[in-house]
């Protein structure tokens, strides 16, 4: 009983200190500062899109690893989940190495395109997709697993392609799976620091998100790095609460 | 019919050339080796039957394109099919347990067909309107299958089915997930609609009953093979398999016949009204065998044995006696008889069969 409690407090406690010491008075002017409202925007914008990269990538790669069969899919599965336990500065590096003007496939990206994606804000959203994707394939994985696919094969028996039974029967079916994974995806992305700053840099209005806002301020302005905090945390409770009922009853 | 003088099954598929299915499904997977040759007229229902197990099911799935074949063919109306995906065959699936969608109302499930195969949605959807009405459904258009009894889902999943017009229907165990009042009536309802049904049928199925009531002809398969094929009547009457005959309710045995005496592989001989030579089997139903406590005297039955009783089950109003002896049997009696022969399990009785109750014929 008591060490659940100390659990509880432990989890609890640092919340709470983040109430405690918040900045209530000034709160309304600190609020409406343009620096607040630039780095809140950004975040929301690229992790948004960040979720939607994830939707768009993630759904059929989970498809592949929950639905066929082949060659090396249990290494494959192991790699796409390695940037959960990664450390996000180091897939910041990798990510550098990669897409950098002088990276791996960056360098033909200049040269042809003349695209530079490092320091941009499309940079932002794909150090956000690299580190909350996985989260949504192995959402979406688990849900496809779980979910019947005699189902598919009723639907090509009536005729449907692959692609058909996949967009109106699994779909539809698994959509709590699919929403599931993707909150945790945005909320994985809204958070996102390390590879952030590390592949998109610290530029305000550009590539500075909430997280690297509420690091800087904490130095020069500790105040304002709490009411960013207590924005994130306003966030974060809202999706929970908004959430909640869709992730707890099938939409079946 | 053709299994009677040993022609192999497939052999009927020249009497329609062109018109039909003519296959043979050969589906290997691991030790299991499926290899059953299936040929259905236009019009023409066909049930396999048979146990647990037996590859009914994978034969059904292999015709439905879900399963690869390993050898053999598929040819449709002449079309070869053995390759197609299931997408490109015109086959139509009711599955054991209908695998409706459950995010869609009974409407758009039956609609879901039409719209694959190119229909625009309000034709799909007037087509779907279509076939509940014709299932008597039309009051449930807007439901989802959750909400749906048993009867009313399968006659959902078999307006699904047809709404594609398919050339085949095939129908997996299409009554079992019923209870028993709900499978009476659903077993005749789905009897007109098969008759209705232009195309062919093929339909899987583990009950004997169902498979009469529904089939115009029988295939029986056992371990991945065909065992034997018929109309319900012949099967029923001439059974070739200790499973049938379980099946059917009767008594079977195998043996070499000599005249009227036939003498069985592992057991005594058998004198049989039949008068033939060569291998053979004997039948007679449990009703055909009489109990006597002591060595019947004055009886005129040939076959006499001296058994122990080994089980008993009430069967219907009849209490029905498993023996074991020279050969294993099982007797039906009235339970007045039972009792005055002071039946249990370990008694000793003496069995009699008249020869004019058996049924011997070529193996």
């Amino acid at each position: 009983m008591l060490p659940a409690l100390v659990g509880l407090a432990f989890l609890l406690m640092p919340l709470l200190a983040l109430l405690i010491r918040a900045p209530w008075r000034t709160l309304p002017e600190q609020l409406t500062s343009a620096e607040v409202w630039q780095a809140l925007r950004l975040s929301l914008v690229s992790a948004t899109a960040a979720t939607a990269v994830s939707l768009v990538l993630g759904v059929p790669l989970a498809w592949l690893l929950a639905r066929t069969d082949f060659p090396g899919r249990r290494l494959v599965r192991a790699l796409v989940t390695l940037p959960l336990v990664l450390p996000p500065v180091v897939g910041g590096v990798a990510l550098l190495l990669a897409l950098g003007r002088g990276g791996v496939i960056g360098r033909w990206l200049d040269a042809w395109f003349g695209i530079t994606l490092p320091f941009t804000t499309v940079a932002v959203v794909v150090a956000e997709a690299f580190v909350a994707m996985p989260f949504l394939v192995i959402s979406v994985e688990g849900t496809l697993r779980a979910a019947d696919p005699r189902y598919e094969e009723a639907a090509a028996t009536l005729g449907a392609s692959r692609f058909t039974a996949f967009r109106r029967v699994t779909l539809p079916m698994i959509a709590p799976g699919v929403a599931a994974g993707a909150v945790l995806a945005w909320a994985r992305a809204l958070g996102e620091f390390g590879a952030t700053i590390t592949f998109a840099g610290n530029f305000p209005g550009r590539t500075q998100t909430m997280p690297l806002a509420v690091y800087l301020a904490l130095h020069h302005d500790p105040d304002a790095a709490i009411v960013l905090s207590l924005v994130l945390l306003a966030v974060s409770i809202a999706v929970l609460a908004g959430l909640r009922d869709r992730w707890m009853t099938p939409s079946v | 019919m053709t299994d009677l003088d040993g022609t192999p099954a497939g052999a009927r598929a020249q009497e329609s050339p062109g018109q039909g299915l003519d296959a043979r499904l050969v589906v290997e997977r691991g030790t299991f080796r499926l290899d059953v040759s299936l040929t259905v007229s236009p019009g023409e229902v066909v049930a396999l039957l048979g146990p647990n197990g037996a590859g009914k099911t994978t034969a059904l799935r292999a015709l439905a394109g879900l399963v690869p074949l390993t050898g053999g063919h598929l040819r449709l109306d002449g079309a070869d099919l053995g390759h197609a995906p299931p997408e490109a065959r015109p086959v139509g699936v009711v599955f054991q347990d209908y695998l409706l969608f459950p995010h869609l109302s009974a409407l758009d499930n039956v609609a879901f067909g039409p719209r694959c195969r190119g229909a625009g949605r309000a034709e799909a959807r007037a087509q779907a309107a279509e076939w509940l009405a014709r299932m008597g459904l039309s009051g449930h258009a807007g439901v989802k299958p959750r909400r749906l009894s048993g009867g009313q889902a399968q006659r959902v999943a078999l307006a699904r089915a047809l709404a594609v017009r398919p050339r085949l229907l095939l129908l997996d165990e299409p009554l079992a997930a019923l209870d028993a009042r709900t499978r009476l009536e659903v077993r005749a309802q789905l009897r007109r609609h098969l008759e209705g049904f232009e195309a062919m049928a093929v339909l899987v199925t583990h009950d004997p009953l169902d498979a009469m009531v529904l089939a115009d002809r029988l295939v029986v398969v056992e371990h991945g093979r065909v065992v034997q094929e018929g109309t319900p009547s012949e099967i029923a009457r001439r059974p070739r398999t200790d499973y049938i005959a379980r099946l059917v309710g009767l008594n079977l045995y195998r043996g070499r016949a000599a005249g009227h005496t036939v003498r069985l592989a592992d057991g005594p001989a058998l004198t049989t009204s039949e008068d033939l030579s060569g291998p053979v089997f004997v039948a007679f139903p449990p009703s055909a065998v009489t109990l006597h406590r002591d060595r019947p005297t004055g009886s005129s039955a040939r076959n006499l044995w001296r058994c122990e009783v080994a089980g008993l089950e009430t069967h219907g109003d009849q209490i029905r006696v498993a023996l074991t002896g020279p050969l294993p049997l099982t007797a039906d009696l009235t339970a007045l008889a039972a009792a005055e022969l002071g039946l249990r399990p370990g008694a000793v009785v003496w069995a009699a069969v008249k020869a004019a109750q058996t049924h011997a014929y070529p193996a």
